[in-house]
């Protein structure tokens, strides 16, 4: 036995990091993503009711009013970019409940045992979280073309604009990650699902600015992820729109937040099938 | 048997697969795995038996780096399962006993991700991948998606996906349960084939005594995650008496009928897992 401990050791040492591999693991596993939505894209299509009603129901109605001060910039305008980090949060959310869909199969057990990193198993579903948010993007745009919303078309602020959607994704996928971790059940999930979404979505600047909001619930918008998301979209997406933190501001906040919650994720996955 | 297999502890053979080692598992009061010693040497088919609840499926998580042992550790395929479980994994297939084949890929595809999550050059994955479907059976159904699939055949691709990269040992968690005879065979076949061509050694779990009989080189019975008896079939067999079956030396270890217990989320888990496969 002892000879077969040192043998260990001594492998064990080679066994260093490899980006590389990390790499290719995390794109496997966003490739399978992918190819699986592709076959099947009728959950794609259903994602793009909500949009629609808020940007053509809730805001033609709301545009009316006046009352809500968006600066130089028209009320559909200022929402739009709110509207597509709203789809970004509610499509990645519930992304808890696929994962549990898995574990309740064998497919997670199947993935815990092969030596890949149990980051890159993470991050692999993060990048096919980042793909379903460039195609709410992409719903959004045409919807906002056909009601003549002053959008930027120029390819830099649209490229900016997909990169913040997929980093969007990538976070509130992984935070749903994290609570399937911690409670394992759908029925659980979808309680805890259904009473996050909302308040995150509200407690933001995605359909009114923070100027309006009381101080106890500026508290709480200004450690929402969404805010920041916000911001950088309503920064590049629309004409004549800006960023209320500045770009590289919301960018430094939500790498951040992805990076820690990257990291506990990483160590709550393994224990997700236990 | 016990003192038997506590007395090699300390004389790591070359050709041992899998060594336990007062291998525990709590979980808060309850004691699922209770130092548990066993040998398994290259190349054997092992059996672990027992009711449910009787920790078999705890011992294989843990062996599987799935579970960290509450005390005690393994060695499996030459390393520690608690010390260098990346290094364990490396060498090492599972098939749970759940579904784990991804319905809505097809079976190259599903390989296809098992080949590079276990870091497989590009130049070998198509070669390795033809070679195991071949192995199974399953070329003409390659480029099908899997939830068109026969459970025997899903079954089967679970296991190319678990021999693709040439495992030293092979974990299967009741790897016929749900399907028909004749599927079963051919599981059988093709787990005696993969001992003859490639060595492997191969552990599974069963509630199935005709499996247990006809396959596994060696059993160990586990009572209340405790090791009851372990042995040759034909030897545990002969120590009751002449005319004694698997199912006599399960009711003396154990005082139960393996058709009997099991908790409703064993049942729910098992006839959940028979109906996805059938």
């Amino acid at each position: 036995m002892t000879s077969g401990k040192h043998e260990a050791r001594s492998a064990g040492s080679a066994d260093s990091f490899s980006l590389v591999d990390f790499a290719r693991q995390s794109i496997a596993i966003g490739e399978s993503e992918l190819k699986k939505l592709l076959r099947d894209p009728t959950e794609l299509f259903s994602r793009a009711v909500q949009p629609i009603l808020w940007l053509v129901i809730f805001g033609q109605v709301f545009s009316r009013v006046r009352g809500i001060p968006t600066g130089n910039i028209s009320y559909l305008a200022f929402m739009c970019p709110g509207i597509l980090a709203q789809s970004v949060l509610f499509s990645a959310i519930f992304y808890g409940i696929a994962v549990i869909w898995e574990r309740d199969l064998g497919i997670v057990h199947k993935l815990l045992v092969s030596p890949a990193y149990r980051g890159a198993l993470v991050f692999g579903k993060a990048i096919s979280a980042g793909f379903r948010g460039l195609i709410q993007a992409l719903i959004i745009y045409v919807i906002a073309f056909l009601m003549r919303i002053e959008i930027s078309l120029s390819p830099h602020t649209i490229l900016g604009v997909l990169l913040a959607v997929m980093l969007g994704s990538a976070i509130f996928s992984t935070f749903s990650l994290i609570i399937a971790c911690i409670v394992k059940t759908r029925e659980r999930f979808m309680g805890i699902g259904q009473v996050l979404t909302m308040p995150l979505f509200f407690a933001s600047n995605a359909i009114y600015p923070l100027e309006l909001m009381p101080k106890w619930l500026l508290i709480f918008a200004r450690i929402n992820p969404l805010t920041y998301l916000v911001d950088i979209l309503r920064g590049l997406m629309i004409q004549g729109g800006h960023s209320a933190y500045g770009f590289m501001f919301d960018v430094v906040i939500l790498g951040s937040i992805y990076a820690f919650l990257v990291v506990i994720a990483s160590k709550l996955y393994p224990t997700l099938i236990q | 048997m016990e003192n038997q297999s506590q007395d090699n502890k300390s004389s790591f053979a070359e050709d041992t697969a899998i060594q336990t080692m007062n291998l525990t598992r709590e979980f808060g009061q309850q004691t699922a795995v209770d130092r548990i010693n066993i040998n398994v040497r290259q190349g054997q088919i092992f059996g672990l038996l027992g009711p449910n609840g009787a920790g078999k499926s705890t011992t294989i998580k843990m062996l599987t780096t799935l579970l960290d042992p509450t005390s005690g550790t393994a060695i499996v395929a030459g390393f520690d399962i608690v010390d260098e479980p990346a290094q364990v994994r490396r060498r090492i297939g599972y098939v749970p006993q759940m579904l784990s084949a991804d319905g809505a890929l097809t079976g190259r595809e599903n390989l296809m991700l098992s080949a590079k999550l276990y870091r497989m050059p590009g130049s070998e994955r198509a070669a390795r991948i033809d070679e195991a479907l071949k192995f199974m059976g399953l070329e003409n159904s390659a480029k099908k998606l899997v939830k068109t699939y026969s459970g025997g055949m899903i079954r089967r691709l679970e296991l190319a996906q678990a021999m693709l990269h040439h495992p030293v040992v092979l974990f299967l968690d009741e790897p016929t349960i749900g399907l028909d005879p004749v599927a079963r065979r051919i599981v059988w076949d093709r787990l005696l084939d993969l001992r003859r061509d490639y060595n492997m050694t191969v552990l599974i779990t069963t509630h199935d005594m005709e499996e247990a009989d006809q396959l596994c080189d060696e059993l160990a019975i586990l009572h209340e995650g405790r090791v009851a008896t372990i042995g040759k079939p034909a030897e545990l067999k002969a120590a009751i008496g002449p005319t004694a079956t698997l199912d006599d030396v399960f009711a003396q270890c154990c005082g139960v009928m393996i058709t009997e217990g099991g908790n409703y989320r064993d049942v729910r888990q098992t006839r959940s897992t028979v109906s996805r496969l059938g």
